[in-house]
């Protein structure tokens, strides 16, 4: 075989500590190595040219670059080789970028190991063979995971371009979060007002099939080719019969249980519709909160109802569906202010979260949109907003800024202004954040036009005085303490990922971070996409997010979907496992160890059983390849003979 | 007596002077709920503050020798009732996890992982409970209003203590309602009393524990119950000169956890040191009968 060796200098990023002139010297002296360089660029047009270039002058057949992580440049420089003539997989990629040069500063070294990067690619390359993918048809259907509103706008827009979408949402209503706001920033709009007809028009189109009180139970298949189990969770309501009228709510004689959609200021029936403009509007039951379910005897809602919708024996169902391409939108949940004991949010009752002062500025909230104090309804003169309530606090594991609670503090203080222009409104900030379009103007508006109070400083207690509370805390432009008393304290929690987000990633194959934010594909050029081929990201599920840029997300997940069932087929992947049907001794484990399910039996006509892979299915994963006890699977482009050489490289 | 029951004992230099009735109490506690506490032999000062501030490395080598008597007996859990030495015995731990060698060196042995430090407020919440401990009671408050004061040390930095919520504490109100007390939710009961700015700075303790006593008045308390030396000479011997700075009375006793505890399991006022306090408990402690002999 004839190899080229090409060496990236990477600007200074490689050959700052790594001699690559000598690398690319010393590497003629492998074996089968007939031409090695260096290069300033290797990813830019004209480096990409010199290595077509000497495939035609050289006559090469494997080529070997040592630059950065495959993870960032594999695709570019096989489609480089391919260009010239050659097969894709007759490319190795030595990296040291990541694993070298960036990781260590004594130059010498690095080059040493530079140079047995390259002997290892080098070794493993002359045992490459061509390899061809074959191409499958696609399922131009897309499954949204989530519907609050990045979920909501990615499935319209799909919806709109004329795909199948099937939209899943655990709750039983679309809306998510914005559901719940009152106001927006920093217009001011009204929530339901903008989101309401978003919500309508998923109803309303044809194409959106959409399963709310459902979660995602598993997901196989590929790109292209995704099966996914859903579990529809009982509602013990028929809904194909239920016409929303909200008898049964009316007669529920179990009425005093805390109502989830108001944020536990208010309470709800058993069965009931989360809020008026709940999409689908249908009645469900909550389990612990029933008569019948609870004491054995009641069925009010059952003998009330006028289509005789409500069905106790109700159980949950799985069902499948078949897609193509998967965008998960499954927002956040909120920081629980109990991790500060001395906020005593939960002990005093005039302590309150963010999302609880929105519920009572609503107007369809627990007082009507007036504002009063959760203990006794009366109006609060004083109210004080707490900012970074579980963010940038790495005492409570939330190093990170939510980044949209400055915001949303600005909007509410506004708003209890404007609703109550005899009130004061006091922030304790530590710093304010609001860099986007119109944003500090808005900030600025709440101080100057609103006259909110800004104080910069962490409020170190809170505590009852009589029937107030007291607000202890630090100026630190004054450097002083403060004390202010207040009738209700709102805490601005900070945004954690949704609950389940860790097991729904483990689910999907997709990376979380440390906290359970989803993973992009890169942080700046692949904001929507996974590092798992066909499954899109799209809202808070990312990371913190306000409205503009979850929708943002929605559209920018739906094009991607879009460019994706652009084309009819995709090419499958051949780095799949192949049975040496020879060697095969028909244990069976490599059958009990895929997790894909891709390993079957096959019956040879003498009766003998041998494993056999189904390469559509085959991920590649190479768990069937360690296991195998005669190595009868092997996995192609990392066959044991070619890891094996690598080794002997290593160790030469 | 089963080994886990003993508990090697650092009673610290206060319990032996300012103190005393804090460590006559808590060894009568102990004792008659069964935990047998074991004296170190020959133990010396923990270095407190000055010699933290000083050097971190005195203070652990200080505070370390005491670690290593209880090790050399084969004791795993040392308690001390004062919160300043547990953060010096505490300081010696962090010392021996991150520089295991340099304290080896300067205490001519190595400390065992598995030797830790608690509280007596630490140990009675886990090693008895406020169950376990309602199950003994003999002579229950019948609800007497009172406010536990914890101070700023013994739960935190969390990151040390590891014990309990470090802004919210709630185990000695717990281990106070189960000898009969009315808890109230006592808001101050983290904040400064001023510490040891009683040398220098009398006027900021007057405020600081004023601010206490205050709050614990307008709650109803009829006493105080704390755990820390330093914060009982600030409310109860300084009492007079807050309310002298303040103008005002407040007559309000100041309890060691362990006096209150110790008076709800029948043990006789001379094992608990009641007349060592300034504040008079007369009238707030319920009247009962002379134990009987098995008491204690």
């Amino acid at each position: 075989m004839r190899i080229g060796v090409f060496v990236c200098r990477c600007g200074t990023n490689i050959a700052g500590t790594v001699d690559t002139q000598a690398v690319a010297a010393r590497a003629l002296a492998c074996p089968d190595v007939v031409y090695a360089t260096e290069l300033v660029y290797t990813c830019s047009e004209p480096g990409q040219q010199e290595i077509q270039n000497a495939v035609l002058t050289q006559r090469l057949q494997g080529v070997v670059v040592a630059a950065c992580s495959p993870r960032m440049h594999e695709i570019t420089f096989r489609r480089a080789v391919e260009k010239a003539g050659l097969n894709r997989y007759m490319l190795e990629m030595a990296n040291i970028r990541e694993h070298v040069s960036w990781i260590g500063q004594d130059k010498a070294a690095n080059t040493e190991k530079a140079l047995d990067l390259v002997h290892m690619a080098v070794a493993k390359v002359r045992r490459n063979e061509p390899l061809f993918g074959s191409q499958v048809p696609l399922t131009k259907r897309v499954m949204v995971i989530g519907g609050g509103v990045a979920g909501i706008q990615a499935a319209l827009d799909c919806a709109d371009a004329g795909l199948d979408v099937v939209l899943v949402e655990r709750e039983a209503t679309i809306g998510g979060k914005m559901a719940k706001l009152d106001k927006t920033f920093p217009t001011i709009d009204c929530s339901s007002c903008i989101l309401g007809p978003k919500m309508v028009d998923v109803a309303q189109k044809e194409n959106i099939t959409l399963h709310t009180a459902t979660e995602v139970e598993s997901l196989s298949g590929t790109i292209g080719n995704f099966t996914v189990t859903l579990r529809k969770k009982a509602v013990y309501v028929d809904w194909d019969a239920c016409t929303g009228c909200g008898l049964c709510m009316e007669k529920c004689p179990s009425k005093k249980n805390p109502d989830g959609f108001n944020e536990g200021l208010a309470t709800a029936p058993a069965i009931r519709i989360p809020f008026p403009q709940a999409i689908p509007k249908k009645a469900h039951i909550e389990r612990s909160a029933c008569r019948y379910f609870t004491t054995g005897k009641c069925r009010v809602c059952q003998k009330i109802c006028p289509v005789g919708a409500v069905r106790f024996d109700m159980e949950d169902r799985h069902i499948e569906e078949n897609v193509g391409a998967v965008i998960v939108a499954t927002g956040y949940d909120l920081f629980d202010p109990a991790a500060y004991g001395e906020y005593g949010a939960g002990r005093y009752p005039d302590v309150i979260t963010g999302m609880q002062f929105e519920r009572i500025l609503s107007a369809s909230g627990p007082f009507g949109g007036h504002i009063r104090r959760p203990s006794d309804g009366r109006e609060p003169r004083d109210i004080v907003f707490v900012a970074c309530v579980g963010s940038r606090d790495k005492s409570v594991g939330r190093p990170y800024c939510s980044g949209v609670c400055c915001m949303v503090i600005a909007k509410q203080a506004l708003l209890a202004r404007d609703h109550l222009p005899e009130a004061r409104c006091y922030v304790f900030y530590m710093d304010i954040r609001a860099p986007g379009k119109n944003y500090d103007e808005f900030v600025r508006r709440a101080m100057e036009e609103y006259g909110v109070q800004y104080i910069r400083g962490r409020v170190g207690k809170i505590y009852p005085k009589g029937d107030r509370l007291v607000v202890q805390g630090a100026d630190t432009l004054l450097g002083a303490q403060v004390e202010v008393e207040a009738d209700l304290v709102v805490l601005a929690t900070g945004v954690e990922p949704a609950r389940g987000a860790k097991e729904l990633a483990e689910k999907l194959h997709i990376s979380a971070d440390t906290y359970g934010f989803f993973m992009e594909g890169h942080p700046k050029l692949k904001p929507v996409e996974t590092n798992t081929a066909g499954i899109y990201l799209a809202g808070a599920c990312q990371g913190p997010k306000d409205i503009p840029a979850s929708v943002a997300q929605g559209s920018a997940a739906a094009a991607k979907v879009l460019a994706l069932f652009a084309r009819d087929s995709i090419a499958t992947d051949p780095q799949t496992a192949y049975v040496a049907e020879k060697v095969c001794i028909g244990c069976g484990k490599c059958l009990t160890v895929c997790p894909f399910g891709a390993i079957q039996w096959k019956t040879l006509r003498d009766g003998t059983k041998k494993a056999q892979v189904l390469e559509t299915v085959c991920q590649g994963c190479g768990l069937c390849n360690a296991t195998c006890p005669p190595k009868a699977v092997q996995l192609r482009h990392f066959t044991d003979d070619q890891i094996l050489a690598e080794l002997e490289a290593l160790c030469a | 007596m089963p080994l886990n029951n003993r508990v090697a004992y650092y009673p610290g230099c206060s319990l032996e002077g300012l103190a005393v009735e804090y460590d006559v109490s808590t060894r009568a506690v102990c004792r008659a709920l069964g935990l047998t506490l074991v004296e170190l032999d020959d133990w010396n000062c923990c270095g407190s503050s000055p010699a933290s501030l000083y050097d971190p490395m005195l203070s652990a080598t200080l505070a370390g020798r005491n670690l290593l008597l209880a090790q050399e007996v084969h004791l795993d859990t040392v308690m001390t009732p004062c919160p300043g030495c547990l953060k010096a015995l505490k300081g010696a731990l962090k010392t021996r996890d991150a520089h295991p060698e340099a304290l080896a060196q300067a205490l001519g042995r190595p400390l065992s992982e598995r030797v830790h430090a608690i509280s007596v407020l630490q140990l009675l919440y886990e090693k008895v409970g406020p169950e376990a401990l309602s199950q003994v009671v003999r002579w229950p408050f019948d609800g007497l209003a009172v406010v536990p004061y914890y101070g700023c040390l013994l739960t935190r930095p969390q990151t040390v203590a590891a014990f309990d919520d470090p802004e919210n504490p709630v185990s000695m109100d717990r281990l106070l309602e189960a000898v009969g007390c009315t808890v109230a939710d006592f808001p101050f009961k983290t904040e400064c009393c001023g510490a040891t700015s009683a040398m220098t700075r009398s006027d900021i303790v007057a405020r600081l524990s004023g601010r206490l006593l205050d709050m614990a008045r307008r709650l109803g308390a009829r006493a105080m119950v704390v755990a820390c030396p330093l914060c009982q000479q600030n409310l109860d011997l300084r009492q007079a000169q807050v309310e002298k700075a303040m103008g005002t009375r407040f007559g309000i006793p100041v309890f060691y956890l362990t006096q209150v505890i110790g008076w709800a399991l029948g043990l006789p006022a001379q094992d608990l040191g009641l007349d060592k306090l300034i504040v008079p408990a007369n009238g707030v402690l319920p009247a009962r009968k002379p134990p009987e002999p098995s008491a204690s």
